[in-house]
């Protein structure tokens, strides 16, 4: 059995910053319960010496070459903002960092 | 921000041992960004070099920089580390708007570089042996603004303004292994830790290394334990530490405000403590919290990276002299004094003079510059910066003062002009008529005018009390407003003394 608690969800939420409801939190306890335990059966399947894979292609070193190319204008980089000022993104202020 | 209630140093050191770790953060200076070809550039308009990938627009998939990444292994290789054979990118996740995807690209558990070493000279002469933990490949972040509000700092901002220019510059990030055994010289290995990181970045050429422009960044984490403890202490990580001077007095302020809480039964809070330069202290950011746990998992847009060992071993024949071997060889060429030479190191002033020199002065003229009036010219100015001045400039003077063209006096006032922006020091002497007058008839002309007041001057000479030359010497400088040749007054006060 998975270990996904309420309490897990709610702490995923809260740092995906996602609003959730108490039923939603039942809901996704049982879903998430679900998908953990079928990524348990894989780990069930490999022993201790087959590679971790982070990509589903066997490929390595896809390099760019350091040369310039051109960039959006300005106007172009804010076209999709909410809002903008000073030819910059404007933002709430977030009570955060300092 | 109420000021920390201190230890004093001497008395914590008596009681805690120093632990220190140092997170040094270097923008590499390639042409561009890590994962984009936008341009990596300073002080452009804001959001100019940006493009879909760097702002995050959906569908955008990043790439490589293969000069970045080998300028990380060049890195990794002079800080002595192994380099790994495989290695792959990370998400780090946060909700910032520093960076517009809500992550970081980064590495986590497979660094580009590991278990490294750096020998490290503190000002006293002592050798550090700095462990390295890893250096790692990662983006640096926008730049935010934060408007409103009475102080410009993010508490009471109204709003924040984001330049993406600088998101997704490359950085390498080292970190080292916690630092024990440096007691009372922890801030000083702390700043000489940071200036020998700079060195070699900059020796390798692949960084900028301007401090002031934020090319490196430290992070200090300071933690105290009670002598012959074993556990590690509680640390603090004190950031926005980016002069080595600010990263000498944040360790070392670091030191003396935990001494006084746990002297006094009190716990040290893990968190993240922001220095401020004006004040000289560090002041309480956020605690480590929820916000902390960054859910790293594999970029899945990007394949791992795997230096091949032919590339490893070609990049590794490229590295330059190693810093240390660097000093020990100046420090032969030039024939300074240990002191003279380990006060140059302190004042971070080694490229300057080692380029005057090439450029053609003597080391002690370059030394004599650039650790006297321009030192005091830095000092005295408002970020302590060295001045505007460039070593082939300075090499220029010390050759005027050598050929006898100028002299000391008049070098200081060149030197004001040079600063100012009015060009080069021979055009300046030129343009401004500042020569020496050595011309024989022009100053016979104004000794003899001032031996008309002192005319028992001679005499004095003619028995050998050369000490009242000085007198005539001084009366001919002052009516030649200091454009005097000093040396040929008194030789031809000699001759006259002589006849």
């Amino acid at each position: 059995m998975s270990e996904i608690t309420p309490e897990l969800v709610r702490h995923l939420a809260g740092l995906a910053r996602i609003l959730v409801s108490d039923e939603e939190v039942e809901q996704f306890t049982k879903q998430l319960s679900v998908i953990a335990d079928s990524v348990a059966h894989v780990s069930k399947a490999i022993d201790a010496d087959t590679p971790s894979t982070s990509h589903p292609i066997a490929m390595a070193n896809v390099f760019r070459e350091d040369v310039v190319e051109p960039s959006l204008s300005q106007a172009e980089a804010l076209s999709g903002a909410p809002d903008s000022a000073d030819g910059r993104f404007k933002v709430n202020a977030i009570l955060d960092e300092e | 921000m109420a000021k920390a209630e201190l230890m004093n140093y001497e008395q914590a050191l008596e009681q805690f041992e120093v632990v220190i770790g140092l997170e040094v953060h270097v923008e590499l200076n390639t042409n561009t960004k890590m994962f984009c070809g936008c341009k990596n550039e300073f002080g452009n308009e804001p959001n100019t070099n940006v493009c879909p990938i760097c702002i995050a627009l959906p569908g955008a998939l990043p790439a490589v920089n293969k000069t970045a990444v080998e300028s990380s292994i060049k890195i990794g290789l002079a800080l002595g580390c192994e380099i790994a054979p495989t290695g792959r990118f990370a998400r780090k996740n946060y909700f910032y708007p520093d960076l517009a995807k809500n992550f970081q690209t980064s590495q986590y558990d497979e660094p580009i570089a590991f278990e490294g070493a750096l020998e490290v000279e503190v000002p006293s002469g002592a050798v550090h042996n700095v462990l390295i933990e890893r250096a790692h490949m990662e983006e640096d972040a926008g730049k935010l603004t934060h408007i409103g509000g009475s102080t410009g700092r993010i508490q009471g901002a109204e709003y924040s303004l984001v330049d993406y220019n600088r998101a997704g510059v490359p950085l390498v990030e080292i970190v080292t292994k916690p630092i024990y055994g440096a007691g009372s010289e922890a801030p000083e290995l702390a700043a000489a830790y940071v200036r020998s990181v700079r060195e070699i970045v900059k020796g390798l050429g692949v960084s900028d290394a301007r401090m002031e422009r934020g090319n490196v960044r430290c992070d200090a984490n300071v933690s105290l334990r009670k002598k012959g403890a074993e556990k590690l202490g509680t640390r603090t990580e004190t950031k926005n530490v980016n002069s080595l001077r600010s990263i000498e007095r944040a360790v070392r302020y670091e030191i003396q405000r935990q001494a006084h809480i746990l002297a006094n039964g009190g716990t040290i809070i893990q968190e993240t403590r922001h220095w401020h330069e004006d004040k000289g202290a560090t002041s309480a950011g956020r605690p480590k919290s929820d916000a902390d746990d960054y859910r790293y998992f594999p970029e899945p847009d990007l394949v791992p990276v795997q230096p091949s060992r032919e590339l490893i071993e070609s990049l590794r024949a490229t590295l330059p002299e190693k810093p240390a071997d660097r000093r020990k060889r100046l420090a032969g060429e030039w024939g300074f004094s240990e002191l003279e030479f380990r006060d140059v190191v302190n004042a971070d002033l080694l490229d300057q003079l080692e380029e005057t020199v090439a450029a053609g002065a003597k080391p002690q003229a370059a030394r004599k510059w650039w650790m006297g009036e321009l030192a005091r010219i830095a000092n005295e100015s408002e970020e302590g910066a060295i001045p505007n001045i460039t070593p082939a400039q300075v090499a220029e003077l010390a050759k005027l003062i050598e050929d006898g063209k100028i002299n000391d006096r008049l070098a200081r006032e060149v030197l004001g002009y040079v600063l100012a922006g009015e060009g080069s020091p021979a055009e300046i002497v030129s343009a401004r008529g500042l020569e020496v007058v050595s011309d024989d008839g022009a100053l016979i002309a104004a000794i003899e005018a001032a031996l008309a007041t002192q005319p028992d001057v001679l005499d004095a000479i003619r028995e050998g009390r050369m000490q009242a030359a000085g007198q005539v010497i001084g009366a001919v400088m002052k009516a030649m407003a200091g454009s005097a040749d000093a040396a040929r007054v008194r030789e031809l006060l000699i001759e006259m003394a002589n006849k």
